[in-house]
């Protein structure tokens, strides 16, 4: 069972028959197991990775450097559910070092993304200041290279 | 016109794999389950270090035992993996792939005329190097039934005052199966007993799946009257680099290596600087390789036991090995008919031997996606 999320984690389209049969445990263990850590919010989500700039569909998406000043009483997590709930954010992380939260941005063009951060972000009350970059090539998401991989190079049948 | 070439020589069966391989690679898109090596890169640190050493011109000739320090590390290797105790100065030797190890084994042991007891389904090199080294290769048919383990009963049906060898590999290759401690009381004894030399080819030691590896090595009164061969093709996907080892009393081993200076010189300077990494810091890599191949292997098992294609559980390497007698045809007709009509290719078991007429070699070296796209494929065939 410890092998399980594990396994899960690179391939989230496994059925569950397979992944008994691979883990050597009843297929209904199996499901209780990935329904209870469902609950626990152990797996929070199964998203499917899509390498946009393959498609014609604009996209663009930017990590952003917030600087806040954290208000008493309240912290960082309020300021965090006030940027979190705005739909373009994808992701927000409370960080160590030079500035306190990054925050991943998506959006169909650069401008966009921009206005969205002068517009929406950078007003909120404690934020202090924003740094924004844009990703221009992503080269490995999620453990998965994206460059286009090389055939199976080994002799098709060996001793 | 003169014939140039040696009896022995002439008169050797080529590969059966070799053959088979041929035809497969002249069609199109054909789906494989016949390779004997991981699918997994070597891990990038190991390659790393191969890069810097090159970087750092270490490209002259190592000590033709191999790099002290490799020695060394393989030293304390098998000492924590296999309670293996060997002196990296006098009981080590660094070889070109296990390959040339059971080679070397063979020529140094054998004198013109010694019989050399070889378990099969077996890979494919143990009769040709013993025939070439002088040696009388003689079979020694295993059986499903008692999931291809070598037995006592196996052995006494074939020894004769002439055997000199025992070759021992396990876990093997067709076949998958592995020797446990228990396993191995009768076979020590009754080597002992004939008072007989053993060559232990234990390439795929770190892919055991059902507890831990244990070297025959280890147990009572075999260290004498044994060679250990290893290396890291398999364990650590490193098949193209071309290295592994000998580990063995020092009396045989000094003269192993005096063939190997003459012969080779050396191992490549550069593999053997990987290898030292490997042997340092990929256990963790290993682990999850032997894991992933573990859930293969139940996945192909399964597979298999839904197509009612019998095969004994393999507990070891990366091969299930079941029989296809149920459909009437012989191994290699069916391997060709399967190529033929669905481009999928697997080993005929004949070529591991006599006795593997009737199985076919399956290999589990592949990711789950591509095993179950050709597992698919085989049981749209066997229902035909």
């Amino acid at each position: 069972m410890s092998q399980l999320l594990n396994v899960i984690e690179r391939n989230s389209r496994f059925e569950v028959k397979d992944l008994a049969v691979m883990l050597n445990e009843p297929e209904e263990e199996i499901a209780k197991e990935i329904s209870e850590l469902e609950k626990q919010q152990v797996i929070y989500g199964y998203h499917t990775m899509i390498n946009w700039d393959k498609t014609s569909t604009e996209h663009v998406t930017a990590l952003i450097e917030v600087k806040v000043t954290p208000q008493r009483g309240a912290g960082f997590d309020k300021i965090a559910q006030e940027i979190y709930q705005f739909s373009e954010v994808e992701a927000v992380y409370l960080m160590s070092g030079a500035f306190d939260f990054t925050v991943i941005l998506e959006g169909k063009t650069m401008k966009e993304v921009a206005m969205f951060v002068v517009q929406r972000l950078a007003p909120i009350d404690q934020v202090l200041s924003t740094s924004t970059h844009f990703i221009l090539k992503r080269y490995k998401d999620h453990g998965i290279i994206l460059e286009a991989t090389k055939d199976d190079e080994r002799m098709l049948v060996s001793p | 016109m003169k014939n140039w070439i040696n009896q022995t020589v002439s008169e050797m069966e080529p590969s059966g794999i070799r053959r088979f391989f041929n035809m497969a690679s002249e069609m199109q898109n054909v789906i494989s389950l016949g390779v004997g090596e991981p699918d997994f890169p070597t891990p990038y640190n190991v390659r790393e270090e191969a890069i810097y050493t090159l970087q750092r011109s270490r490209t002259v000739y190592t000590a033709n035992a191999g790099l002290l320090e490799l020695r060394e590390e393989i030293s304390r290797y098998v000492k924590r993996k296999y309670d293996l105790s060997y002196d990296p100065k006098k009981e080590i030797l660094v070889t070109v792939g296990g390959s040339e190890a059971i080679d070397l084994a063979l020529r140094t042991v054998l004198n013109p005329g010694d019989e050399v007891l070889i378990p099969e389904p077996s890979f494919v090199s143990y009769k040709p190097c013993a025939a070439l080294a002088g040696g009388v290769p003689v079979p020694v048919p295993l059986s499903a039934e008692h999931a291809f383990k070598l037995r006592v009963s196996d052995l006494e049906k074939y020894v004769t005052d002439k055997t000199k060898m025992l070759v021992f590999p396990f876990p093997a290759n067709p076949t998958g199966a592995i020797m446990t401690a228990q396993d191995m009381q009768e076979i020590c004894q009754w080597v002992i007993e004939k008072d007989l030399f053993v060559l232990s080819d234990e390439i795929y030691a770190e892919l055991t799946y059902t507890g831990k590896h244990v070297s025959i090595a280890s147990l009572p009164g075999m260290r004498e009257r044994t060679i250990v061969i290893n290396g890291f093709s398999k364990a650590f996907s490193m098949t193209g680099w071309r290295l592994g080892y000998a580990v063995g009393p020092s009396e045989v081993l000094q003269q192993m290596t005096k063939v190997h200076q003459f012969a080779i010189m050396c191992a490549p300077t550069t593999s053997q600087y990987a290898a030292i990494e490997a042997l340092r810091s990929c256990d963790k890599a290993v682990e999850e390789m032997r894991d992933e191949y573990n859930r293969r292997r139940r996945l192909v098992v399964n597979a298999l036991n839904d197509m009612e294609l019998a095969c004994a559980d393999p507990e070891g390497a990366f091969y299930v090995f079941p029989s296809i007698q149920k459909t009437g045809k012989t191994s290699e007709a069916f391997c060709q008919d399967l190529l033929q009509k669905k481009h999928l290719a697997v080993v005929p078991g004949s070529a591991f031997g006599a006795c593997g007429e009737g199985y076919i070699r399956i290999s589990y070296a592949y990711s789950v996606e591509k095993l179950k796209k050709a597992l698919a494929i085989l049981k749209e065939y066997v229902n035909e």
